[in-house]
């Protein structure tokens, strides 16, 4: 019997903006000196007020504009009220039935099949960040807790997927398409691990021929795409089972535990909040013109799906090409920065895709890092063409390249690997390797073409790969059709 | 006379014309709180040094010819729920004990850059929940005109420092009458602002849609004084609004003729009492000598206004106390076991009978279930209270009523049943509700106890001008029959 996997998201975007969103303090909490950008209002102080912060807004809106949603004219803060200590207040100022956004989508392309679907997006609403607790351990028990507001009242945008998602892979080009569209908005910069984009997902299994709906789970603590995937693949594979033996899933929260690939329960039913919402009287309700929506429509940034397009109408490139491209913007940018000194369109993604990529994969560093330039590749890429050096020394060079950040040309000179294109150099070392080879010659002369590849191989070996190969062929075979028997 | 018992802008003209120093009337300032203090307990603490000093810079820069700020040193007492950097402010509550702000709140900063000087913090209801001020963690303020009996509250301590000359001003707070019930307690002038005109931040939330900061003054233009300083739009309060402050002392002038008055006749009836009642009535006859004309009015919903105010008042102070954990500051209890633990012990342990009631209460109107049939039923009830506010508005500009339906009772007399105490603010709360400026002035006294009686002003949105100007007639024309001082 087949059944239907049903997954809703609710993502965490942190909005980039340079302060919080109801104080002045700096969102900058990254390795920073605990509680040193803090005041009255984000440490919950006695007598505290908050003050929305505009940009925000402004991010929030863009935002929701890309998901395809509809811009609420009016949406009104809510209190959400529990005790944790990192949320000095007590509560949480956050939005609850009257959201600055509803009714979106996202389409998506899934897999090889190239499978179309539409996520509905239910709505996107702002609220604060919480602190950041940090617990000390002391041979394995916890002494002490200690906690840096830092990160308290960073704006945070909450984006609710109705739930239509039917596999893991899904989830995971659901997610990635936000990434890269809250990147190229410069709305977020999308990190899992460090934080700045957080998911959580609600999984049910449902029977697909009554259509009925399972009891869902909310699954947590995914940091990272591998994680979502592993944790959902998980969850959907001890649902199954539970309902294959005829036993009843538990409507509850798991975490995902990473260290031993499993969801483990965090709590039940029974001891969910209530969160005795309230509208936030410290606030007033946020009124957004038309006017404003349009403004800020009209000046978004070229969105992935938009610039994928441009890619493979300015460029040439396949679909293919130009989806991994576009996938995460700096790639994008790199790209495109190189394409302005490089014209071989297609090379110059071959190099990026598979060659910069995988180093910079080995390294983990990421592409703003990246110690060949844009410029640096380019220049890489003429040198071939101009057959100062082969494909295959290029290679080298660009590990050389990428290990000590020195640029081509200086390599390429102090390595001696230029490329040997003197027709006279070359010839005679093709008569040393027709000599030394004469039984390949003579296969070769007898019909058997792939011979040849021997003695191209042979001249390689001579020239320490640096003669030019397609000239090393044709002289071969010329030389070798002249000779006398 | 000393120099304690001057009014405020008696003060400050004999400054000006250097006729006394700012010490020598905050030493006659002190030496009076040193006399009575210990009794009346007006105070949680005393910024005699800090004071001392400010005055000492005051009257040097007076000696130097330089700019005397417009307040010159004034000595102004501030109800402790308002945060002053460096100086312990706890609400009367244990569960604040040893918070020191590390900064001022708007209000703080404002009266501190017109040259006022801070006395000392002033006793209150904890967090500002109660009307007799017995509801302090610490210590019971006594009412100057009767020592058995209450100030009122939660200003208690504000009041009662004006009235015994132990301050030249006092800052309060008003949630549902806290500042001008124990004005009316204490037979001197109380006025809190339509809600947003003074800044909140920095002042301890009890109720936010509720709570307004405000002043207990010796007189009408005191009052006028303070109101220019502290009013005005302020970018850290969201809930501030942005509307011009005019100058406030120019209400205070003759005549009131183009003015037309209500009475409502719920404030009227039974459970008022009659020395009150009578009391009022003749001020309302003055009124009607000055030339105001006057009629009776209804306001039909009223009898609603108590319980949706205590609904909202309590929901919206059980969030707003939740930060009180021990987490960060504040007191935390002893040993626990667990962060629950901790929680558990430091807010049992921390709050009051009557705030733990209240955020029980609050809690419950706002949890799953009930939200609907409370908080929410509550907030609609209010926009009933505030249109039959605002139908009166159409026709007449002032509304008159007694500020509370009894004078001060005995200490004690009302702390078995919460209710009775609640009910206390009846005249005062729908104000509130509404969010209307409000005024209470001395208007008689009760001949059995000759215990101060007040008679409420309410005026429409941001038109306290009018207020004060009738204050101000009022004031002038009621002559000696109001202006007695406590003999203490």
């Amino acid at each position: 019997m087949q059944d239907d996997i049903v997954i809703g998201l609710e993502i965490h975007v942190q909005l980039s903006t340079k302060t919080k969103i109801f104080c002045n303090c700096s969102t900058d909490y990254i390795d920073q000196e605990p509680n040193t950008n803090t005041c009255p209002v984000c440490l919950g102080l006695p007598g505290g007020l908050p003050v929305l912060n505009k940009k925000a807004v402004e991010l929030a809106i863009r935002t929701a504009i890309a998901l395809n949603c509809r811009i609420n004219s009016t949406s009104i803060f809510h209190r959400k009220n529990y005790f944790y200590p990192d949320l000095p207040k007590a509560f949480q100022i956050s939005q609850y039935d009257l959201p600055l956004a509803e009714e979106g989508f996202m389409e998506l392309i899934v897999g090889k099949s190239k499978k179309n679907s539409k996520i509905r997006i239910t709505r996107a609403h702002m609220e604060e960040d919480a602190g950041k607790l940090v617990h000390i351990e002391e041979k394995g028990q916890i002494v002490d807790s200690l906690v840096d507001y830092n990160r308290s009242c960073v704006p945070l945008l909450e984006i609710v997927t109705e739930p239509d998602i039917r596999s893991s892979e899904e989830a995971i080009v659901f997610l990635q398409n936000l990434r890269s569209i809250v990147q190229y908005l410069g709305v977020c910069d999308g990190n899992l691990e460090r934080g700045s984009m957080r998911c959580d997902a609600n999984i049910s299994i449902r029977d697909s021929e009554s259509h009925q709906l399972g009891t869902k789970t909310e699954v947590k603590n995914m940091n990272s795409f591998r994680a979502i995937k592993r944790a959902l693949d998980y969850e959907i594979c001890r649902q199954r089972k539970l309902i294959e033996d005829g036993e009843k899933v538990s409507q509850e929260t798991r975490r995902w535990d990473e260290a031993n690939n499993q969801t483990v329960t965090m709590r039940s039913k029974e001891e969910a909040h209530d969160y005795r919402y309230f509208p936030e009287p410290d606030l007033l309700p946020l009124k957004i013109k038309d006017s404003w929506v349009n403004e800020i429509k009209d000046s978004l940034p070229e969105l992935p799906v938009d610039r994928k397009e441009r890619f493979t109408r300015d460029f040439g490139l396949s679909d293919y090409d130009a989806s991994r491209l576009v996938e995460i913007k700096s790639l994008g940018d790199y790209f495109e920065e190189a394409a302005r000194d490089y014209k071989d369109y297609k090379k110059l993604t071959n190099w990026i895709l598979s060659e910069l990529l995988r180093y910079l994969g080995e390294e983990s560093t990421e592409i703003s890092s990246s110690p060949i330039s844009a410029e640096s590749l380019a220049e890489l890429l003429h040198l071939i063409d101009r057959k100062v050096i082969s494909g295959k020394i290029a290679k080298t060079i660009f590990e050389k390249m990428f290990k000590t950040g020195q640029n081509a040309t200086d390599l390429v000179q102090k390595s001696g690997l230029t490329q040997i294109s003197d027709k006279e150099e070359i010839d005679i070392i093709i008569e040393k390797v027709i000599e030394d080879n004469i039984q390949s010659v003579q296969d070769y002369r007898s019909g058997k073409e792939k011979a040849v590849n021997f003695l191209v191989g042979q001249v390689m070996r001579h020239t320490k790969g640096r003669a030019q190969p397609d000239l090393v062929l044709n002289l071969l075979k010329e030389k070798m059709n002249k000779l006398q028997n | 006379m000393q120099l304690n018992e001057l009014k405020g802008i008696d003060y400050i003209e004999l400054v000006h014309q250097r006729k006394v120093t700012v010490e020598q009337v905050m030493i006659d300032i002190f030496n009076q709180i040193d006399r009575l203090d210990e009794k009346l307990k007006a105070y949680l603490r005393i910024n005699r040094k800090g004071a001392l000093e400010e005055a000492k810079k005051i009257d040097q820069k007076i000696k130097n010819n330089s700019k005397i700020p417009p307040l010159a040193g004034l000595p102004i007492a501030i109800k402790d729920i308002i945060c002053t950097k460096g100086i312990e402010t706890n609400c009367a509550s244990k569960i604040l004990q040893g918070f020191v702000p590390p900064y001022d709140a708007t209000v703080i900063r404002k009266i501190k850059k017109a040259g006022a000087i801070i006395i000392g913090k002033t006793n209150m209801d904890e967090f500002g929940m109660g009307s007799s001020n017995e509801n302090s963690a610490f210590q019971v303020t006594l009412n100057p005109w009767d020592m058995t009996r209450v100030p009122g509250g939660s200003s208690g301590g504000s009041a009662v420092s004006v009235a015994a000359d132990e301050a030249l001003m006092a800052l309060g707070t008003d949630t549902g009458g806290s500042i001008r019930l124990p004005a009316s307690f204490c037979g001197i002038v109380g006025m809190k602002p339509t809600y947003g005109r003074v800044s909140r931040y920095g002042v301890i939330a009890y109720a936010s849609s509720l709570d307004q900061v405000g002043t207990l003054t010796k007189s009408v233009k005191d009052a006028a004084l303070m109101m220019n300083v502290i009013c005005g739009h302020d970018d850290m309060d969201s809930t501030s609004a942005d509307i011009p402050v005019p100058d406030f002392l120019d209400s205070c002038r003759e005549g009131i003729k183009d003015l037309k008055f209500a009475i409502p006749r719920e404030y009227f009836k039974q459970g008022l009492n009659s020395e009150v009642k009578d009391s009022v009535m003749k001020a309302i006859n003055t009124v009607s000598e000055l030339g105001g004309k006057v009629e009776e009015v209804s306001l039909p919903n009223i009898e609603y206004a108590l319980p949706a105010y205590y609904l909202i008042g309590m929901a919206e102070a059980s969030s707003n106390l939740a930060k009180y954990d021990g987490v960060q500051y504040g007191l935390r209890t002893g040993e626990s076991n667990n962060l629950e633990d901790m929680y558990r012990k430091t807010r049992s342990t921390g709050f009051g009978p009557e705030v733990i009631r209240r955020i029980m209460l609050g809690t419950y109107a706002l949890s799953s279930g009930y939200y609907d049939a409370y908080y929410l039923k509550a907030q609609k009830v209010r926009t009933l209270i505030k249109k039959d506010f605002d139908d009166v508005f159409k026709k007449f500009d002032i509304i008159l009523s007694p500020t509370s339906p009894v004078p001060a009772f005995k200490v004690g007399e009302k702390m078995d049943d919460p209710l009775t105490m609640y009910l206390t603010d009846v005249y005062t709360m729908p104000v509130n509700m509404a969010g209307l400026p409000g005024l209470s002035i001395n208007c008689g006294f009760t001949a059995t106890g000759t215990l101060p009686i007040g008679l409420q002003m309410i005026g429409r949105a941001f038109e306290e001008e009018k207020i004060l100007r009738v204050a101000y007639n009022f004031e002038s024309h009621s002559g000696k029959t109001c202006s007695r001082k406590p003999s203490i």
